[in-house]
């Protein structure tokens, strides 16, 4: 993607980029700049990654003893509940998505801002509105379905603030539709000149794939937390069968949103890493067009295979049949992507770098996430290991795992285009080595205790877990400091941080062809695209 | 303290081994593919490092045939997964002709079980070694799940609705009965234990219950009690059909339909009469719902099972817990209104 070079860190004037160029609380809160807009996300996003690491931090501390000893078995219950709540709806949904997304797309694309940047603005607020409830319900007590909030227990027995937990999810769903929204317009409309579909970064292509789940899937989830609110305060009987309701119809509609959702949290982390990964080994990716459309494929086969949730549900075992096939093929995609970026490194210029790092993690723990995947679209094992730890060690693979420091990685790299300021390389790897380390400690004495049987969502266990919940839980301490200390040297790099130059990992990305931090209008002089991505040889270099 | 450190979950019932031969196949699928994946990204991580701050590398330029063998590859061998994961799944989900048969109840936060013969059981289960046992399950309240881990089997307990699962124990021994599905504050002291026995030992352990009566005699009196015996018996006063040799036949609706006539819908026909109409019988059946405990619907879903011995089933009347038959039924009760 070759367009003019600006020269590298030329000292920069005051107020010339898009963080100087106006000052206090009213430039931010009224800003239409999706750069700031990006930053007001992170900062909401960082504030509930901690809450929820908290609600984590207690969990562990509880798993210590077989016994329910630090809290009571309700306190528990809400802890777990609040933890994955905040974790999905309000950290890793609108994480990557809405602070990277949000921040590089237009730039990406060569465009000035998003298509519609105030509807980008009113997403934010509308996401803020929709936290304060969830917030609400946590202060005044908390609520104690689990993130799931399976019927009739959410309807009708759970004694927690089920209904403003729900409409604060369903407000926030709406921030993600806009955001969808946004997207799939700015990348249908605003590409510059010579940025055809197939020149388009893969981060793009990932980001367009999620946004089309965002858009379709969302009104699934939020129609169905209505219904529950409506069940549990009119008392209609929509899923309850004692008011002559159906149980199990909730956990359809319920999956049929939230398995695309798995993928709402993937796919951006996927795009991440095709950036990171051609960056850094310098090359351009293996398999471009196998690569974006592993992404759409995701999309829509996502949505077809809901039914691997509720494989002991009672559901017809032909029904079960067809969920579990449609489960492998999803897989698919994903080998495919990971494949791709393998063979990417081959014979590149590979840099030991601390998104790379990442990078080189996603890549293992995603993959082990996404083999334990196979485990459980395999019918004769799910019946097993369904609802038990090995679930829970599953999704952390894929979502702390892969998606978690996809964002890490994806920060890194971008840290310098945004702070305009670099972070101190020496601390960042010495984190994500604890990062990694501490993952693996946490999760993967998980998998052992859930083919042993102990089921998730218990506040007590039987003695015999308690080895590898003790391993668990020190795991957990470790990823905990790993996750501080990059919020310590990013906030010291803002002040201390060596300025940054405009591309200082010499990438081909459009967004490094301006300064660093960018101006309010990203590209001084509107971008003109010559070539496909990731052109790093010269074009004699490629063909031969 | 002895540092306790399974790793592995004992083997307890006929389903267990082969479960465990699959998962084993996919371990050994997954670490070579783990494997594989981790030690190219290490070398070409170390082979290929950057040595100069301004080398560039050749570009690539892709690969159809390593597309197709990585697309190809990965898509069979998860087929191979499919077909023994489907295999066992649906071995799982017909219990045999002849097992015995099982009543579960689940209810926050504690599991009531109850053996055809009567016997009944809080968190607790006997069974002998060698047979297999049924389970008929159904909730209360909100949705539970049983499992037991060591004979890999785990069925959700869904209240309006009766699931089954069935297993046959090979290994004597206590066993943990987990609920595994969350279902509220107590979720995790939703436990129990299967005294898995020797057939001899649990002979003795069932004659040694205190005079239980079976569950269909005792369904067999609820039967009189709610004087469904005014309207179901076979003489020229019935005014609902007969029940005698219903259990497992076809039944013709008013709507056209035809359906089976097996747990599921005995409870139906008792707790919303009017869902299936009986062709040739008027809506005249009152509802039940509310008025008998989900333990008495199972115990008259066990009388009326009674009324038609199968060969080979285990639901044909056991001696001494015979039921008698609905044309001994008092014929004088009243109708109900
Ligand atoms: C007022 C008369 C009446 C009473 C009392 C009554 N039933 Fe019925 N029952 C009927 C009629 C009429 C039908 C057929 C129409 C229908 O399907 O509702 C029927 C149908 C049934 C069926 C389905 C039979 C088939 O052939 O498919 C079952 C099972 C049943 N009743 C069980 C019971 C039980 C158990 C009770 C007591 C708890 C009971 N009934 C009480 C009148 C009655
Ligand atoms: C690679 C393909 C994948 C396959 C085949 C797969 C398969 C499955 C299956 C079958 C289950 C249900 C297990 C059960 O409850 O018994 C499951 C659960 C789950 N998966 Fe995956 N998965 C894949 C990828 C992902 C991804 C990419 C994510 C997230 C980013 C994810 C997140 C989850 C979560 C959150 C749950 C548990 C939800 C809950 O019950 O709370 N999975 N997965
Ligand atoms: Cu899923
Ligand atoms: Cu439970």
């Amino acid at each position: 993607m070759a367009a003019e070079f600006i020269p590298e860190a030329e000292p920069l004037h005051p107020r010339d980029n898009y963080l100087n160029v106006r000052y206090g609380v009213g430039s931010w809160l009224l800003t239409r700049d999706h750069k700031r807009i990006a930053l007001l996300y992170l900062a909401s996003i960082t504030f509930f990654f901690f809450l929820g690491g908290l609600f984590a931090l207690l969990i562990r501390l509880e798993l210590l003893t077989p016994g329910g000893d630090l809290v009571q078995s309700e306190t528990y219950n809400k802890l777990f509940t609040m933890h994955g709540v905040v974790m999905i709806f309000f950290f890793l949904i609108p994480s990557i998505p809405a602070v990277l997304g949000n921040f590089l797309i237009p730039m990406m694309i060569g465009a000035k801002d998003l298509a519609f940047p105030r509807l980008n603005l009113l997403s934010w607020y509308i996401y803020i509105v929709g936290a304060a409830f969830t917030m609400w319900a946590v202060v005044h007590g908390g609520v104690d379905t689990g993130w799931t909030f399976y019927t009739p227990l959410s309807t009708a027995a759970a004694n927690g603030h089920v209904v403003a937990t729900a409409v604060g999810i369903f407000i926030t769903g709406f921030s993600s539709i806009l955001t969808g929204l946004n997207f799939i317009v700015t990348i249908h409309t605003m590409r510059a000149p010579g940025l055809t579909w197939f020149r388009l970064p893969l981060f793009v292509w990932s980001h367009y794939a999620t946004s089309l789940i965002m858009v379709l899937g969302t009104p699934v989830i939020a129609v169905t937390l209505l219904m529950v609110g409506v069940e549990r305060i009119f008392h209609l009987g929509l899923f309850d069968p004692a008011l002559g309701g159906d149980p199990v119809l909730f956990q359809h509609l319920f999956w049929f949103y939230s398995h695309p959702a798995v993928y709402i949290m993937i796919l951006p982390a996927m795009g991440v890493i095709s950036e990171v990964v051609t960056t850094f080994s310098r090359k351009n990716i293996f398999g471009y067009r196998f690569v974006a459309f592993a992404s759409v494929a995701i999309a829509v086969l996502g949505f077809l295979v809901w039914g691997h949730h509720m494989f002991v549900s009672g559901q017809s075992v032909y029904a079960g049949m067809i969920f579990s096939l449609l489960s492998f093929l999803v897989a698919i995609p994903s080998a495919i992507k990971v494949f791709n970026w393998t063979a990417t490194m081959y014979r590149g210029s590979i840099s030991w770098r601390t998104p790379m790092l990442y990078a080189f993690g996603f890549i293992g723990l995603f993959t082990i996430g996404g083999l334990t995947g196979l485990f459980l679209a395999t019918l004769g094992v799910d019946v097993h290991v369904h609802d038990t730890y090995f679930i829970v060690a599953h999704f952390h693979y894929i979502m702390v795992g892969g998606a978690i420091m996809g964002y890490l990685g994806g920060m890194h790299y971008w840290w310098p285009k945004i702070s305009g300021k670099m972070y101190p390389e020496g601390w960042a790897r010495f984190a994500a080595l604890i990062v990694f380390i501490g993952f693996n400690l946490t999760f993967f004495p998980q998998f052992v205790l859930g083919y042993l049987g102990m089921p998730r969502r218990y506040h007590a266990y039987p003695p015999e877990f308690q080895v590898l919940n003790v391993m668990s839980t020190a795991g957990a301490s470790v990823l905990g400091v790993g996750y501080v200390i990059p919020m310590i040297y990013f906030a010291w790099s803002m002040r201390y941080g060596k300025n940054a130059p405009a591309n200082p990992w010499r990438s081909t990305g459009l967004e490094w062809q301006t300064t660093s931090p960018p101006p309010t209008e990203n590209f001084p002089v509107p971008p003109v695209v010559t070539s496909e991505p990731y052109v790093y040889a010269t074009e004699s270099e490629v063909v031969g | 303290m002895r540092p306790d450190l399974p790793l592995f979950p004992s083997q307890a019932s006929a389903m267990a081994p082969h479960v465990d031969a699959l998962y084993f196949y996919l371990l050994a699928v997954s670490a070579f593919f783990s494997l594989l994946i981790a030690i190219l990204v290490i070398f070409f991580a170390i082979k290929f490092r950057r040595r100069s701050e301004d080398e560039v590398p050749v570009g690539n330029e892709g690969s159809l045939k390593l597309e197709l063998a990585w697309t190809v590859i990965p898509l069979l061998i998860t087929m191979t997964f499919f077909v023994w994961g489907a295999k066992l799944y649906f071995r799982m989900n017909r219990p045999p002709n002849d097992a015995t048969q099982i009543f579960i109840v689940g209810k926050q936060w504690m599991w009531k079980l109850q053996h055809q013969d009567g016997q009944r059981e809080i968190n607790e289960l006997h069974v002998p070694v060698g047979t297999p046992v049924r389970l008929t399950m159904t909730s209360e309240d909100v949705i539970h799940s049983f499992f037991i881990p060591a004979f890999r089997m785990k069925m959700d307990v869904i209240p309006g609705r009766y699931t089954q699962q069935w297993f046959r124990a090979t290994t004597p021994g206590d066993f943990h009965i987990f609920c595994s599905q969350y279902c509220g504050t107590k979720h995790s002291a939703m436990i129990g234990t299967v005294h898995v026995m020797e057939p001899t030992a649990f002979q003795a352990w069932l004659s040694g219950g205190s005079g239980s009566e079976s569950l269909a005699s005792a369904g067999s009196k609820l039967f009189q009690q709610h004087a469904c015996n005014t309207c179901h018996r076979n003489d020229s006063q019935a005014r609902g059909p007969n029940l005698e040799g219903l259990f497992g036949k076809p039944v013709q609706l008013q709507n056209g339909q035809t359906v089976t006539a097996d747990e599921q819908y005995i409870r139906e026909s008792i707790l919303m009469p009017s869902a299936k109409m009986v062709a040739g019988y008027q809506p005249i059946m009152p509802t039940f719902q509310g008025l008998i405990s989900e333990e008495g619907i199972l115990q008259l879903v066990a009388y009326i099972r009674s009324l038609s011995p199968s060969p080979g089933s285990a639901a044909a009347p056991s001696p001494g817990g015979m039921a008698p038959p609905v044309k001994n039924s008092s014929p004088e009760r009243e109708a109900p209104k």
